[in-house]
């Protein structure tokens, strides 16, 4: 079966990797790039874990193939702080204890992410929408919730 | 499953450069290729062992198939690979089709939906599709593309059986096209799930209604159901009566009655055959009351 040679932007820089066909971008960043803060948890795109955020938009990447990433700009967990300061939303979750056992934290923190990306004070109701497809079995959500929302507040 | 994480069986990714060479590539390997678009679908399968493609053909870069357009005279064309997310935040939509935006909007997450598209919830002939009963009732046209030229498919006539679809060996859609909407039409989606967002339908009822001088109600309706036969149904006996008898919360009643006794639901993990079917009878009602009341505002 063929390998695929793909170039692509994490994180702000350039990363190159090999991938055969049916490895999917979860795939590639864990076990090509080394960048493990993606997590598996279902790889059928129903608990969030690996989300990651594509050319702007937030993904489950173990529902995209990292052949069609060729020339895409992603951006993991491991780019969310900038100049060793966390995000405003990994620091909100510290503060709230929206991290528990963390297995489910890099995808919320991505989806959120996305969600402030693109609406940078949404209700709650918009919060709970935006999240609905991060499943987490520790917090009970609400203190996740509350991180997002006092995020968007600090921003 | 021993795999607690199964990676995806092996295949061939496959990017044509154009339609007819995508076409024939799948005629070629009929049998053991699939055009592939979100893959949302597709991937679960493959991972579950249901399918056994050997090859996937990537259409979704293929010139007009992402795009959505809308003129009033010819109405909607929404490209195949168009994600849910583009239908949900496209202005055209919003304002003349806002039911299909609903519909999309209760699949899954966000982030699947920015891969997941409208016509592949079609190709998936899914009895359970969200956004089916709202592209029947806006009595939704595929355009295909084939080995032969290019064909239209009323969707009407699309669905087979569950995953069966009226498509020929490599042939494609590459758009659904929706008429202009009725004037003054208003929709609803009313979908039972295990949680409010998300989960996969119960059961779902699409109600459409819009002012008909000529109906002798002075209104039509049409009504889809999800989950509840082997294919997305469109339910005519409902529709019948709700256009000749003066519509109340008695005829109202009676279209629910007609939905219920027209659906064959079967008992699955999801829900037992007799609950869904009252389930169709509860939703019915209430899902025509609300566009009934909406129609009178």
């Amino acid at each position: 079966m063929a390998q695929h040679l793909i170039q692509m932007t994490v994180n702000g820089e350039p990363a190159v990797a090999a991938v055969p066909s049916q490895m999917t971008l979860m795939e590639c960043l864990r076990e090509r790039l080394g960048l493990t803060g993606t997590k598996c948890g279902c790889a059928a795109g129903e608990c969030g874990a690996c989300t990651v955020i594509l050319d702007g938009e937030p993904v489950n990447s173990c529902m995209v193939l990292a052949v069609e990433c060729e020339g895409a700009s992603v951006r993991t967990v491991e780019g969310l702080s900038r100049s060793g300061k966390l995000d405003p939303l990994q620091a909100a979750m510290i503060t709230t204890g929206g991290v528990q056992c963390g297995f489910c934290t890099p995808g919320v923190l991505m989806t959120a992410r996305a969600l402030l990306d693109r609406n940078p004070h949404p209700t709650d109701a918009e919060i709970r929408e935006a999240l609905v497809g991060n499943l987490c079995r520790c917090t009970g959500y609400l203190p996740i919730l509350e991180a997002v929302r006092s995020a968007a507040t600090a921003s | 499953m021993t795999n607690a994480r199964p990676g995806l069986p092996e295949f061939d990714y496959i990017r044509p450069t154009g339609l007819d060479e995508a076409c024939r590539y799948l005629k070629e390997h009929a049998g053991q290729a699939r055009p592939f678009m979100g893959g949302t679908d597709t991937f679960v399968r493959l991972r579950d062992g249901v399918w056994h493609d050997t090859y996937l053909v990537d259409v979704k870069h293929l010139p007009g198939m992402r795009t959505i357009e809308f003129d009033a005279a010819q109405g909607l064309r929404l490209g195949a690979a168009a994600s849910m997310n583009q239908v949900i935040e496209d202005p055209a939509i919003a304002r003349h089709y806002p039911l299909l935006a609903e519909a999309a909007r209760s699949v899954a997450s966000f982030p699947l939906r920015t891969r997941a598209t409208v016509v592949g919830n079609l190709c998936n002939a899914s009895p359970a599709g969200d956004t089916t009963g709202a592209c029947l009732v806006f009595d939704g046209l595929l355009e295909v593309h084939g080995t032969g030229g290019g064909r239209s498919i009323p969707l009407r006539q699309f669905f087979l059986g569950p995953g069966k679809t009226a498509l020929a060996s490599g042939e494609i859609v590459t758009a659904l096209r929706l008429p202009p909407p009725p004037a003054g039409a208003f929709g609803h989606y009313l979908k039972l799930g295990r949680n409010a967002l998300s989960d996969l339908a119960i059961v779902g009822v699409t109600a459409l209604g819009y002012p008909d001088p000529s109906a002798g109600s002075g209104f039509r309706f049409r009504i889809a159901l999800a989950s509840v036969a082997p294919v997305p149904l469109l339910v005519e006996a409902a529709a019948e009566l709700l256009c000749r008898e003066p519509i109340n919360e008695s005829t109202i009643r009676a279209a629910a009655d007609a939905a219920m006794a027209a659906c064959n639901p079967i008992d699955d993990v999801r829900g037992g055959a007799e609950y869904r079917r009252r389930m169709v009878r509860n939703l019915v009602r209430q899902a025509v009351t609300e566009v009934w009341q909406r129609l009178q505002c």
